[in-house]
């Protein structure tokens, strides 16, 4: 096999990437859960507890589009750039998260520990959020969790494989 | 003759206070909170640092073996990154709470 026949595995992938749709799938998410999050963030910590949350909230949402957008275009690019993107858009996001918290540290409308604690907490729910979708789409492609997956698993416990669940679920649409 | 003694209950309180180094008991307080800080927050980038190259490292590796499957990889790539990432925000947290608490 001559050396043009063989693809480079370090092209691009050419496309919409699937990371980007992800991080856009959480900002959605996060956006609407914000103001619950905020209420929340004021009935423990007050006012500043609610500024503190609704920073973290987009902070957490900036970094995980940054971080997707950052994979979407180095892979279209070259899958070593990939690779250069993703660490040094680790270390960046990091500094930018840094700058950000930074800026507001003399802040008097806004609780640091409220933030910190609202910075963690928003990041892995979210992420907890979106692997329940996405967990499910990999297992079961071609189908998202929803009122119908859900009543079919709640109402037969016997379609347990995932086959029995896909045809069951076809049959139903 | 009150006020020289006031002062040298000051002095005396003052060298108290004081550490080896010359900083008073706040400000070695202050200087260990930097000091923590900063570790607390350079320690935690450096695993989910080593985590993110290994997990892109081995992403690449599969799209590499079998690039119909680029768009899983990438998802689940993606989610890797995010909770790898979580570790480095626990730690930066941490700095949040040493440095500006």
């Amino acid at each position: 096999m001559k050396d043009e026949d063989t693809p480079s595995t370090l092209a691009g992938i050419p496309g919409p990437s699937p990371a980007y749709q992800v991080a856009l799938d959480m900002l959605k998410r996060g956006t609407i859960i914000a103001p619950l999050l905020v209420a929340l963030g004021a009935a423990i910590w007050g006012a500043d507890g609610a500024a503190a949350v609704a920073y973290a909230l987009g902070l957490v949402l900036i970094n995980f589009w940054l971080s997707a957008a950052i994979i979407a275009a180095t892979t279209r690019i070259s899958l070593a750039l990939l690779m250069v993107g993703v660490l040094f858009g680790f270390l960046i996001r990091l500094g930018l998260i840094f700058l950000a918290v930074w800026l507001v540290r003399d802040a008097s409308w806004l609780d640091m520990f409220a933030l910190g604690i609202a910075i963690i907490i928003t990041h892995l729910g979210l992420l907890a959020w979106e692997l329940r979708y996405v967990s499910a789409s990999l297992a079961f492609p071609g189908l998202k969790p929803g009122r119908a997956t859900a009543s079919i698993n709640t109402s037969s416990t016997s379609l347990t494989t995932p086959a029995s669940v896909a045809v069951s679920t076809a049959t139903k649409e | 003759m009150s006020n020289f003694i006031e002062v040298a209950q000051q002095a005396v309180e003052l060298a108290q206070n004081t550490s080896e180094s010359g900083l008073t008991a706040a400000e070695q307080k202050s200087a260990d909170a930097a000091t923590g800080a900063g570790m607390a927050y350079g320690l935690a980038a450096i695993g989910p640092g080593i985590g993110i190259g290994y997990l892109v490292g081995q992403a690449v590796q599969a799209i590499a073996r079998q690039p119909e499957s680029a768009g899983q990889v990438q998802t689940v790539m993606f989610l890797g990154i995010a909770f790898t990432e979580a570790l480095a925000l626990l730690g930066f947290v941490v700095f949040i709470m040493l440095k500006f608490v």
